[in-house]
């Protein structure tokens, strides 16, 4: 109830929005002002051994909104969001610093166990990179160990729901026991995202998810992103210029490991703020 | 150069050429209104005609610009101040092109009337001076679009009171004339119109300053433009109260 009224909040704000696009106008709380801050990063310092990748970024993100991260290769982009649920405790040098928290909790904190978290902030990568398994199993392999269903037919449910979300149902629903692995590309990471909403997460995570796809698989899974937003929160990593203006409604400009920009998607766009962000945006970086 | 280049020569290449054939157009419009100006104050037939023939090359100009800018977008995405340079291009040449509109109007009309009319001195006075603040708030907004200059774009939006003003005493002494002697009214009309084009030419340069705003600050300009033009509210027995 409380998304379906946010989602018609920001309707109507886009309608108004859009209608009179005015100094005024812009200065007033904007479309996702309107949402909760769903995840804060303050102060978030990242290092590669000595290396510093991310400097003291600040960040908020909104509930119910596509968030998306731009910048060239290299600016840290990437690092942030596997911060977010911790992908970079993997790596075996690397330290972060600040604070990061999901709604109220630090994800940093002591008594987090990081599979947990990761089950609260769902990721897709670049590559889409289904298990070696059916497609039925590669969507209950999560809820499964999370113990999430008692019986065959609620695990059978959790399927369809995560499927029919991800826009992918109708195609596999008669071959749910082949391999995953042979869908097409595009197949594949909407699978990726279905296997990653089976858990329920809060918050989902997306590292340049259409790199591999063509544009008509782009298309299908930008579509994807739009539908999900009612009920998801989303990060979205891209070097797409377009694709971040399509998808997203708040953008946020790193470079050289700074944040050096954040705002509404079609304020960064059409009049960004730091001369910085224009001239990536309109591909002038020297 | 007004900005770092882009990584991709072309596209700046193609920018440019915008930019470069809307000053040209703009050029073409200034002459276009000055020997429309000079047709009714000259009373030269032979120059209205071919101020007439003349404005099919600011529409085919038009038509030029319109096509490159679809094009520069389709192919480029450009976006921010590229953005804003390719929607004022379309915007601009759409003024523009309504200017030469008008200026061929002042034209077809300036031959009627004088083949028709001897008009009184004071009056072309009045019309020769409203066509030269026309004349000074094109070529200045044309110049706040060379310059990416909003500050001086603004100035040409609050200046356009003064051409309504001038429209409004200009209105009323054509009503005067042609109470006093009916004959006058064919050509009288015909002088009020072409009153009334330089009063809509104001308008269309104003238009350009609001776009060269918005081109360089991103943002649209949102106060109410001072209007002056009361000539939508006289009537002529309000005029018989003030004579």
């Amino acid at each position: 109830m409380k998304t379906a009224q946010n989602t018609a909040q920001a309707e109507s704000q886009t309608a108004t929005n859009g209608a009179t696009m005015t100094p005024a106008e812009t200065a007033s709380p904007q479309v996702t002002e309107m949402h909760p801050i769903k995840m804060t990063a303050r102060k978030v310092d990242v290092f590669y051994g000595t290396k510093q990748a991310l400097f003291g970024v600040d960040l908020e993100i909104r509930d119910n909104a596509v968030t998306a991260l731009i910048g060239p290769s290299g600016c840290g982009k990437s690092t942030f969001l596997r911060c977010l649920n911790r992908m970079n405790d993997v790596i075996d040098n690397c330290r972060v610093e600040g604070e990061i928290r999901l709604g109220d909790t630090n994800i940093y904190g002591a008594n987090i166990d990081p599979v947990l978290l990761r089950a609260r902030v769902g990721m897709v990568f670049q590559k889409p990179n289904p298990f070696p398994k059916s497609i039925y199993e590669n969507i209950a392999y999560g809820p499964r160990i999370h113990g999430m269903a008692e019986r065959r037919a609620e695990m059978d449910e959790i399927v369809e729901t995560s499927l029919r979300k991800a826009a992918l149902w109708d195609e596999v629903k008669d071959r749910l026991q082949e391999p995953g692995t042979g869908l097409s590309g595009g197949q594949q990471q909407r699978l990726c995202i279905a296997r990653a909403i089976a858990v329920n997460p809060e918050v989902i995570l997306m590292d340049e998810p259409c790199s591999a796809l063509d544009p008509i698989a782009t298309a299908r899974v930008e579509e994807l992103i739009d539908e999900l937003r009612e009920n998801y929160t989303i990060v979205i990593v891209t070097h797409s210029m377009q694709q971040a203006a399509r998808v997203s409604q708040r953008t946020a400009f790193f470079h050289l490991g700074n944040l050096v920009e954040e705002d509404e998607t079609d304020q960064i766009f059409t009049n960004p703020r730091d001369k910085r962000t224009q001239d990536y945006i309109t591909g002038r970086f020297g | 150069m007004r900005e770092q280049e882009h990584i991709v020569k072309s596209f700046e290449e193609e920018l440019e050429a915008i930019s470069t054939q809307i000053a040209q157009m703009g050029g073409m419009a200034e002459a276009q209104l000055a020997a429309a100006i000079d047709c009714v104050t000259r009373r030269d037939i032979a120059l209205a005609e071919r101020t007439v023939l003349e404005d099919r090359r600011i529409d085919e100009m038009e038509h030029d610009i319109e096509e490159q800018t679809v094009r520069l977008i389709a192919l480029r995405q450009p976006m921010a101040l590229d953005l804003r340079e390719a929607i004022s291009a379309i915007k601009i040449s759409a003024d523009l092109e309504r200017i030469g509109d008008l200026a061929k109007n002042i034209a077809k009309r300036s031959i009627i009337v004088i083949g028709d009319y001897e008009t009184p001195a004071r009056l072309m006075q009045g019309l020769a001076r409203m066509g030269k603040l026309a004349q000074g708030q094109l070529k200045a907004v044309l110049d706040a679009y060379a310059g990416r200059n909003a500050e001086e774009a603004l100035h040409v939006w609050r200046s356009d009171a003064e051409i309504d003003e001038m429209y409004n005493s200009i209105f009323r002494e054509l009503l005067t004339y042609m109470m006093e002697d009916p004959r006058t009214i064919g050509a009288c009309t015909h002088l009020l119109f072409i009153a009334k084009n330089i009063e809509r030419i104001g308008d269309h340069a104003t238009n350009v300053a609001e776009t060269v705003s918005y081109l360089v600050t991103g943002e649209m300009l949102v106060d109410e433009r001072p209007k002056s033009d009361q000539t939508t509210t006289t009537a002529i027995s309000a005029l018989r109260d003030t004579q």
